[in-house]
């Protein structure tokens, strides 16, 4: 294929390297250097993609950021993303690509039958039609809906390729590398200043790239080149092409999205995709630049018709001619210095200008090469369906009301310029009040909230004299004051020819008869009519009119509609456009990759794992393991074709026979020192603790003030000052936290420290009839009998050399202790333990059996402490002193905690003894009750009982003090369940607690 | 993402810091006898302000001190910080 398009003596391409790349399935031919709508350009293609709404052909508008039409699906690497602008994106070898919103194909989309049907679809017609019969809003109109409607097709593959985030701070950061960026970057770091310049395009320059301008005796191109090389030089500079700076924060934070892969091929090893920037800066200072805006006229979505700044850039930086017959729109000089592009490359353009005697050096220029204008001239609408064909053009009174006789002058292309609209997105978003400013028709920056100043074209400054020269003096200042130096910088000598003002005039009127389609808002597909439309129906507020007609809410996010939408409004409204305001800028500035914004934390990243010093045992044991929190605990361990069931009632049920030990090192610890620990846990816990003895445990609840139960746990004083307490395991850091907070704030006179020590030690426990035993044959030397080491008892032992801490303490209800060593000794500990214990028959359990042991003795945990709770409900009020105050206790007297009836947990079992009790049924009183069924209370854990050998769960109830015998029904209509079961005591097994006294 | 300055550790981002609530409510003593008013005032009632505010941040993942910050609810401006047990004037 050749690249008829293609001029010789142009462009920033490098055309010794030549690349190959499909679109729609076919392969073209570009260079390095381009991005894919250049290339498709310079291969004469045009047709792109199909509207939003009425699947109208779509072309290419621009040549940047501000793209409403040339959204593609991309493929690279056997990935695809959606919604990458085809004008961003670089060519690679072996780019592919597909149009997207047409079905089935973009020269064929029955979809654009729409188009046909449009007087069906005006303004909000999505919520005035798909409005009734309600049913069908799930089966027929939602689906129709997202099938139509949408850009491109996300993958539901995992994303293979790498994204990071970084932190930095400066002192300077300037958004964009035109003329302004450069001198501001260039003068802060002369002066020494941290400096980061981020370019969102491949190249440096920003317009000194297109435009004919001569800055100290170079062309703007080269002056450009030569301060980007010094200042990627300087130490202190951070100069970043392809990344777009889409976020104002607070407190002068930024977010950059820097694409670090995508013009390649495939990334490099090592190297991110994207790479997401959080910079916090001292002063930012924004370079935008401008966005050309275009003038509405009927058929102006046609491809073909673009801006005429677009078909300059594609000319100036790509080689590309965009047409060979050019029509070239304006009201304003910048329509010229296109047309002059044209003529110097042998094409011959025709200009209409708007304007009835314009003046200028520009127009001068374009007179003096021959250029064919036409004054006092518009066009009323673009003709051809897939291309344009030919343009309707009219002569139009002073008063822009009247068009003079139509007539069709052929041509392959219509660049279109409405004068410049400032980029002032990001100065909006850091909370700057915008003022809107006459001689531009454009809103600026005002008054600065935070450390923000806002220059050059973004600042509505059209001239490069007045832009460098403010831009170096705002670059000096700024950094002088951050590191008070003060380097003299010689402002360039600046030659560029003078413009003439632009014509306030955007919208060209239909001609009598007509009814063509006027565009504002190319990618959402919003026409003149269709405002018309939202304030006939009485919109009024601008946010309103956007959301009605979603003028302004695609992807491009209004970048080339919403100044001439405040036009129309203001126009039909009569009111000044500064009165009608315009919608709020909100980040991103452009889309950003989901990927960039979670970056590593995915998958196994997205929260750390934490593992015990035995976790190897465990794992060469067939252990299975459970997420308990951000820890990996065994859940069971698997002996042949067990499984789950069958593996913890036989964990469970050797801890009631024999011995079991499991590893506790997950539960959290908190070392209490001081003088005044014991007065701190009086306050915290519920129950007493002033006279806890040296080598006594004791069990305590905490609650928030609030009076529900906060956590629950033993704590063990060591000695004197020093007491041990060991939280829940989700619970640890919150209490800390907790602890921390009536220290520091509420009792900063207790002379006490906290600090976790859940790193510091692992545990095991074990528990069951021969533990005694076992514990004797570790600790040969230490009395562990039940008067040596009573139930509730602590010691200090010698593990085989290891120094050891002993707590007689129980979750299952067995005969039990729990060993802690250091850490690194854990694995150790527990060989020991796994060895020595062979004789007794010991075997590890998990966390379900733990869980079984637990729920069948009536022991409350996570699922009955739920942050619902109170001590009554969990039958712990026997915890709760009355002789003393602690944190809660007010606001246990409220009437619902003291309520007669209040909630209580209970035992239930099934009546067949067969059927286990889904967690979270609800128990009811009638199970054929019409529907809401009152509900009486909910399964809160279940458990097959080792003990009894059949279902046992636990349950909170209302009243469930006095329901002890009734019979009632556990509902569970997610799966689908009803079962009779029995209201039982929660002490299911020993209810007199023997056996850990034994 | 707010810039807050730790009066122990210096300037560091909002990531580092946990939301504590009003610094000015006061935790009635231990053992007073405390009306169902004050008591529900001090668990619950909090007004939604608009403008300067006294709160309690804790640096959770620096110092682990809790710390008062006067800031701004509606712009995010953040005036002074102080220490746990400094006096706010």
């Amino acid at each position: 294929m050749t690249q008829a398009f293609r001029i010789e003596n142009s462009g920033l391409i490098n055309r010794d390297k030549k690349l190959s790349f499909k679109f729609n399935g076919k392969t073209y031919f570009g260079y390095e250097g381009d991005t894919l709508a250049s290339a498709l350009l310079a291969n004469g293609v045009h047709l792109v993609g199909r509207s939003f709404k009425y699947h109208r052909p779509r072309g290419f508008f621009g040549a940047g950021v501000d793209e409403p039409y040339a959204v593609v699906q991309l493929y690279r690497n056997g990935e695809t993303e959606p919604n990458i602008k085809a004008t961003e994106q670089e060519l690679f070898e072996g780019l592919e690509a597909k149009s997207v919103n047409c079905w089935p194909s973009v020269n064929f989309d029955i979809g654009a039958i729409n188009n046909f049907l449009r007087i069906f679809l005006p303004a909000g017609f999505y919520y005035k039609t798909f409005m009734w019969p309600k049913s069908f809003w799930y089966r027929i109109y939602e689906p129709f809906i997202r099938k139509a409607a949408g850009l491109g097709v996300a993958s539901i593959k995992h994303d293979k390729e790498r994204y990071e985030h970084k932190y930095e701070y400066c002192d300077l950061l300037i958004a964009g590398s035109g003329p302004s960026g450069l001198a501001s970057a260039y003068a802060a770091a002369k002066n020494g200043a941290k400096v980061i310049l981020a370019e969102d395009k491949p190249r440096f320059g920003g317009s000194l790239l297109t435009s004919d301008v001569n800055i100290g005796n170079q062309s703007g191109k080269d002056w450009a080149e030569g301060i980007i090389a010094e200042l990627k030089t300087m130490p202190n500079v951070v100069v970043k092409n392809r990344s777009q700076i889409f976020g104002y924060y607070d407190h002068n934070m930024l977010v950059m999205s820097e694409k670090v892969s995508d013009h390649l091929p495939t990334t490099k090893k090592y190297h991110p995709n994207k790479r997401l920037w959080y910079i916090r800066a001292k002063e930012v200072l924004i370079s935008s630049g401008s966005i050309e805006r275009p003038i509405v006229f009927g058929n102006n979505d046609t491809p073909g018709v673009m801006l005429s700044s677009a078909a300059k850039e594609y000319l100036k930086v790509y080689g590309v001619l965009v047409g060979r017959k050019p029509l070239v729109f304006t009201n304003n000089d910048s329509g010229y210095e296109t047309a002059i592009e044209f003529k110097k490359h042998g094409v011959d353009p025709v200009v209409l200008d708007s304007r009835k005697n314009p003046e200028s050096e520009i127009i001068d220029e374009a007179k003096n090469l021959g250029i064919n204008i036409k004054n006092s001239y518009v066009v009323v609408a673009a003709q051809g369906y897939k291309k344009v064909k030919s343009a309707d053009i009219a002569s139009i009174s002073e008063d822009k009301k009247q068009l003079g006789k139509i007539e069709n002058i052929e041509c392959d292309c219509i660049c279109v310029s409405g004068f410049w609209t400032p980029t002032i997105h990001l100065a909006s978003q850091s909370g700057n009040k915008t003022k809107f400013k006459e001689e531009i028709d454009a809103f600026i920056p005002g008054q600065s909230k935070q450390n923000e100043i806002t220059l050059g074209a973004a600042n509505g400054v059209f001239t490069l004299e007045e832009t460098l020269k403010t831009s170096f003096k705002a670059g000096s200042e700024l950094s002088k004051k951050i590191t008070e130096n003060d380097n003299e910088i010689s402002i360039p000598n600046v030659v560029e020819k003078k413009s003439s003002q632009h014509d306030k005039f955007w919208c060209v009127p239909l001609p009598k008869g007509k009814n063509y389609k006027r565009f504002l808002d190319f990618q959402n597909d919003v026409a003149v009519s269709d405002i018309e439309i939202a304030l006939r129906e009485g919109y009024r507020s601008i946010e309103h009119v956007k959301r009605y007609t979603t003028l302004g809410m695609a992807t491009d996010q209004g970048k080339t509609s919403n100044l001439n939408g405040l036009q129309l409004v203001s126009e039909i409204e009569n009111k000044v456009v500064p009165a009608v305001g315009h919608t709020t800028f909100r980040p991103p500035y452009t889309p950003v990759s989901i990927g960039a914004i979670v970056g590593r934390e995915v998958g196994k990243h997205s929260k750390p794992t934490r593992k015990s010093p035995m976790h190897s045992w465990h794992e060469k044991n067939n252990a299975v393991f459970v997420d308990a929190g951000v820890w990996l605990r065994p859940r069971y361990y698997k002996r042949g074709n067990e499984n789950l069931f069958e593996a913890s009632k036989r964990e469970a049920k050797n801890v009631r026979t024999n011995v079991g030990v499991c590893d506790v090192t997950t539960l959290g610890k908190i070392d209490v020192k001081g003088p005044d620990a014991a007065e701190l846990l009086n306050r915290v816990y519920t129950n007493a603790w002033l006279k806890l003895p040296v080598g006594k445990a004791r069990y305590g609840v905490m609650l928030r003030e609030d009076g529900i139960v906060m956590d629950d746990g033993t704590t063990t004083r060591i000695s004197e000052n020093h007491y041990h307490m060991t939280t829940t395991t989700a619970q640890a850091a919150n209490v800390l936290s907790h602890l921390e907070y009536y220290l520091q704030l509420v009792w900063p006179e207790l002379n006490v420290n906290v600090v976790s020590t859940t790193e510091q030690w692992a545990g095991a426990a074990i528990a069951g009839p021969k533990s005694r035993d076992l514990l004797q044959k570790l600790f040969p030397n230490s009395d562990v009998s039940n008067e040596g080491l009573p139930f509730m008892g602590y010691m200090e032992g010698d593990l085989f050399g290891v120094k050891a801490r002993i707590f007689r303490i129980s979750f299952s209800g067995e005969l039990a202790y729990e060993v802690n060593v250091e850490s690194d000794y854990g694995n150790f500990m527990w060989e020991k333990i796994m060895e020595v214990g062979k004789e007794f028959n010991i075997q590890p359990y998990g966390t379900e059996a733990l869980s079984t042991l637990r729920i069948e003795m009536g022991h409350v945990a996570g699922s009955e402490l739920d942050g619902r709770t109170i001590p009554f409900d969990n039958a712990l009020e026997g915890l709760v002193s009355k002789k003393k105050d602690f944190i809660g206790k007010r606001s246990l007297q409220r009437s619902a905690f003291i309520a007669e009836d209040r909630q209580r947990i209970v035992g239930v079992v099934p009546l067949d003894k067969q059927t286990s009790i889904p967690e979270g049924s609800h128990l009811v009183k009638d199970d054929k009750a019409p529907l809401p069924n009152p509900k009486l209370g909910h399964i809160s854990a279940s458990c097959w009982s080792v003990e009894y050998d059949n279902p046992f769960s636990l349950a909170i109830l209302k009243d469930g003090k006095n329901m002890i015998g009734q019979k009632l029904f556990a509902m569970s209509p997610l799966k689908n369940k009803v079962i009779p079961v029995e209201i039982v005591s929660s002490h299911y097994v020993d209810p007199k607690g023997e056996r850990v006294r034994s | 993402m707010l810039y807050i300055n730790c009066p122990h550790c210096g300037m560091r981002s909002q990531n580092e810091f946990s939301y504590g609530g009003d610094a000015s409510v006061k935790r009635p003593e231990l053992n007073k006898e405390v009306s169902d008013q004050e008591w529900d005032n001090f668990v619950y009632n909090r007004k939604s302000l608009r403008g300067k505010h006294l709160e309690l941040w804790q640096h959770i993942s620096g110092c682990r001190q809790w710390i008062k910050v006067e800031r701004d609810t509606a712009t995010h401006e953040i005036f002074r910080t102080f220490k746990a047990d400094e006096e706010v004037a």
